[in-house]
C-alpha cells in the first residue's frame, strides 16, 4: 500500500522573544490508506503542531519556521500557495479538535456551518447543501437533525457538538482526518461512542485517520501504529500490539507503567519522575536523560537517533545503540 | 417578548420618575435664580416677579406644577427667550443632530474598518500606524484641534468656513442652502470624528484580535474557508456584539449637541443653547434638557438590550 501522507524531517520551530523554541523537530512519519495513526505524548511535546503543519494553518504565522517535506498523495504541501492548500484543508484532509464547545462559531446555527465546507470544496448549492448536512447530522447519530440544522451551538451538549463536528469534517468525503484529543473534553461514556463512530466511519470510507492523544486507552482502542513523541521528537514508533507488549523506550514504558489497571489497586499510582524540559534550553543530549532510571554518560553529551529495533519497531535510545548501528 | 417589553417600559417609568425628582431638586437646591442674577431689578420687582413665576411657592408644589405639565407636553417656558422650551428644543435640536449624525457614522466606519484590517495585520507597520495615530488622535484637546484647523484649513486656506451654520447675509434656498450647510459643516464633522474614532477604533481592534484567537475561527479556516469568509462571516460578527452597547450610549449624544465643538464654530445647536441658559440660570430649559437626555439615555438602552437579543442567538430576554 502507498503512502497516503509522508512526513519527513519536519521541523516547526516558533522564534520568540526568549529564542529559538522547537516544538517539533525533525518528525518522519507516514500514514498509508486506510490506516490509523496515533501520535501519543504529554502536553507540550508537540503532537498538536505536527497536526497544525499538515494542515497549514500555521504557515504564514508570525515567527513560525517551517522546514522540511510533507507529502500527501504526491503532493508537498508546504510547496502550495494559500488557495491551493485551502483546496485541500476541508476537502481531503480534515480536522476536528479537542474542545467542541468552542470550537463552532456561536452566532450561526449549526446548519449554517455544516454547509459551508459542501458550498466550498463540492460546488453544492445551498439546497443540496442542506439535504445533505441533515443526512450527515443523522449519519452521526443525532436524531431530530432538521431540528438541530437551526439550532446555536450552545443549545446542544459537547458530545452532540463533537458529532457535529466530525459531520462536518467527513461530509467532502476526505482521504484523512485529522483528530486532535477529540474525546479530551468529553465524559467517558461519550467518549466510547464517539470513537466506535469513528471507527465506523473509517471502514466504511476507507479514510484514514491521524489520532492526537495523551491517553493509552485510546491507542489501545484506535490505532495500527503508533508515534510516540517526547519534547517535539518521536522516541518511539512501531505497530500497536508489538508497541504495548514490548515497549523499547523508557519513556514508552514509563508511560504503559503510569496507566491505571483496572482490578488492580495500588498503594500508587506510577509516574515518570521529573518534568519536560524547556524546550528553549534543549541541548545536543538524550532530552529524556534526566528522568530515565537507565541514564548511561552518552546520554547527556549525545543525541540518540531513531534506530530500528525489533520487527516494525523503531525507538531513538542509546540502550539500543548497537542494534540501531547494525540494524 | 412582549410581556419583557411591557415589563422593561414599567421599569423605565419608575426610572424617571426618579430621575426627574433628582434633576428638580438639584436645580431647585441651586442658590440663585434667574431673577437673583439681574442687578438692574429693585428688590420689590424681584418680589414680584417670583410671585408671577410662581418661585416662591414651596419646593414639592412647584416640582407637582413641573411634573404635570410635563405629563402634557408642556416643559414651560425658557424664562430668558420667552418662548415654549419645546419648540426651541425644536429649533435647534436639529443642527446638533445633523452634525452628530454624520460625524457618528463617519466614526463608526471608519472604527470598523481599519479597527478590523489592524487587527488582522496585527503588529505589522500599518498596525503601528494606526496606533499611533490612535494615541494621536486620543490625546489632541478638542478646542486644540478645533482652533489648529480654523487656522489650518480656514484661515490660511480659506477651503472651508471657519464657523456658522450658513454664511452671514445668506438668502439661499433649496439646493444652494444645502450645499452651503454641507460646506459650513465640514469643519466641525472633521474634528469631531477626529475626536471620536481614535478610541473606537482601538476598541474594534481589540476586539476583533480576542475574536481571531477564537477556537471557531481556526475550525473555519480548517474547513478551507477563503479568509474574506473567516473575517467577515466569522470573525466580524462575533467582534461587532460587544459594541452593541455603545449603540445605546450613541442615542443620547446624538441629540445632547457638544458644547465645546459648537462653541468653537459657532454652530446654533443644542449645546449652545444649554451653555448661554445656564449662565443666565434658565432653569425651565436647563431641566427640560436634562430630562430630554435622560428620556433618551432609557430608550438607548432599551434598544440596546433588542439588538443583543436579535444578534446573538445565545441572550435570552426575561
Amino acid at each position: 500500500m502507498s503512502a497516503l501522507l509522508k512526513i519527513e524531517g519536519l521541523s516547526t520551530h516558533f522564534i520568540t522573544e526568549e529564542g529559538r523554541i522547537k516544538a517539533v523537530d525533525e518528525v518522519s512519519l507516514r500514514i498509508l490508506q486506510g490506516e490509523t495513526v496515533c501520535i501519543v505524548g504529554e502536553s507540550g511535546c508537540g503532537k498538536s503542531v505536527t497536526a497544525m503543519s499538515v494542515m497549514g494553518l500555521l504557515q504564514g504565522g508570525l515567527g513560525v519556521a517551517i522546514d522540511g517535506r510533507i507529502t500527501f498523495q504526491d503532493t508537498d504541501l508546504l510547496s502550495l500557495n494559500k488557495a491551493e492548500i485551502r483546496a485541500i484543508r476541508g476537502h481531503e484532509i480534515a480536522m476536528i479538535f479537542q474542545e467542541p464547545m468552542s470550537s463552532l462559531n456561536p452566532v450561526l446555527t449549526i446548519g449554517e456551518q455544516l454547509i459551508e465546507p459542501m458550498m466550498e470544496h463540492l460546488k453544492l448549492n445551498k439546497k443540496v447543501a442542506r439535504e445533505r448536512a441533515t443526512a450527515l447530522i443523522e449519519q452521526v447519530g443525532i436524531s431530530r437533525s432538521k431540528q438541530i440544522m437551526n439550532s446555536y451551538p450552545h443549545e446542544l451538549s459537547g458530545g452532540m457538538l463533537q458529532r457535529i463536528m466530525i459531520a462536518m469534517a467527513i461530509s467532502c468525503g476526505p482521504k484523512l482526518l485529522i483528530a486532535d484529543e477529540p474525546t479530551t473534553a468529553l465524559d467517558v461514556t461519550i467518549q466510547a461512542q464517539i470513537l466506535d463512530m469513528l471507527r465506523q466511519i473509517k471502514e466504511e470510507s476507507g479514510m484514514a485517520i491521524l489520532l492526537i492523544t495523551h491517553d493509552l486507552g485510546v491507542v489501545a482502542e484506535m490505532a495500527d501504529y503508533v508515534v510516540v513523541m517526547y519534547a517535539g521528537k518521536i522516541v518511539e514508533e512501531g505497530e500497536v500490539t508489538k508497541l504495548f507488549e514490548d515497549p523499547k523506550h523508557p519513556y514508552t514504558q514509563g508511560l504503559l507503567r503510569s496507566k491505571p489497571v483496572l482490578g488492580q489497586r495500588q498503594e500508587e499510582l506510577f509516574s515518570i519522575p521529573g518534568q519536560v524540559p524547556n524546550l528553549l534550553e534543549l541541548q545536543p543530549y538524550c532530552y529524556f536523560h534526566d528522568r530515565c532510571e537507565h541514564c548511561m554518560a552518552i546520554c547527556r553529551t549525545q543525541e540518540p537517533e531513531l534506530g530500528v529495533v525489533g520487527h516494525q519497531q523503531k525507538a531513538a535510545c542509546w540502550l539500543y545503540g548497537e542494534v540501531a548501528h547494525h540494524g | 417578548m412582549s410581556t419583557y417589553i411591557t415589563k422593561r417600559l414599567i421599569y423605565m417609568a419608575v426610572i424617571l420618575l426618579a430621575a426627574s425628582l433628582l434633576i428638580f431638586c438639584l436645580y431647585a437646591l441651586t442658590p440663585g435664580d434667574f431673577i437673583s442674577g439681574n442687578i438692574k431689578l429693585t428688590p420689590e420687582r424681584k418680589a414680584e416677579l417670583r410671585e408671577i413665576y410662581g418661585l416662591n411657592k414651596p419646593l414639592l408644589e412647584r416640582y407637582a406644577t413641573w411634573m404635570n405639565n410635563a405629563f402634557h407636553g408642556n416643559f414651560g417656558y425658557s424664562l430668558a427667550q420667552q418662548r415654549p422650551v419645546l419648540t426651541l428644543f425644536n429649533d435647534y435640536i436639529w443642527n446638533s443632530f445633523l452634525l452628530a449624525a454624520v460625524s457618528t457614522f463617519l466614526t463608526w466606519f471608519i472604527a470598523v474598518v481599519v479597527g478590523v484590517v489592524s487587527a488582522y495585520k496585527q503588529y505589522s507597520w500599518f498596525d503601528t500606524l494606526v496606533l499611533l495615530l490612535i494615541f494621536a488622535a486620543m490625546s489632541l484637546p478638542s478646542f486644540f484641534i478645533g482652533l489648529f484647523l480654523i487656522k489650518v484649513l480656514a484661515v490660511d486656506f480659506k477651503w472651508l468656513p471657519p464657523g456658522g451654520m450658513l454664511t452671514t447675509g445668506s438668502n439661499a434656498t433649496g439646493m444652494a442652502y444645502i450645499k452651503e450647510v454641507i460646506h459650513h459643516m465640514a469643519l466641525p464633522v472633521i474634528v469631531m470624528t477626529i475626536l471620536g474614532v481614535g478610541s473606537l477604533t482601538r476598541y474594534f481592534r481589540t476586539n476583533m484580535i480576542e475574536v481571531i484567537k477564537q477556537d471557531y475561527i481556526r475550525t473555519a479556516r480548517a474547513k478551507g474557508l477563503k479568509e474574506g469568509k473567516v473575517l467577515y462571516r466569522h470573525a466580524l460578527r462575533n467582534a461587532l456584539l460587544p459594541a452593541i452597547t455603545l449603540v445605546g450610549f450613541e442615542l443620547p449624544a446624538l441629540f445632547g449637541g457638544s458644547l465645546i465643538i459648537e462653541k468653537i464654530f459657532n454652530w446654533p445647536g443644542i449645546g449652545q443653547l444649554y451653555m448661554s441658559s445656564f449662565s443666565v440660570r434658565d432653569y425651565p430649559l436647563l431641566m427640560g434638557f436634562t430630562m430630554l437626555i435622560a428620556i433618551l439615555t432609557v430608550i438607548g438602552t432599551l434598544i440596546s438590550d433588542l439588538l443583543y437579543h436579535l444578534a446573538d442567538p445565545r441572550v435570552r430576554l426575561h
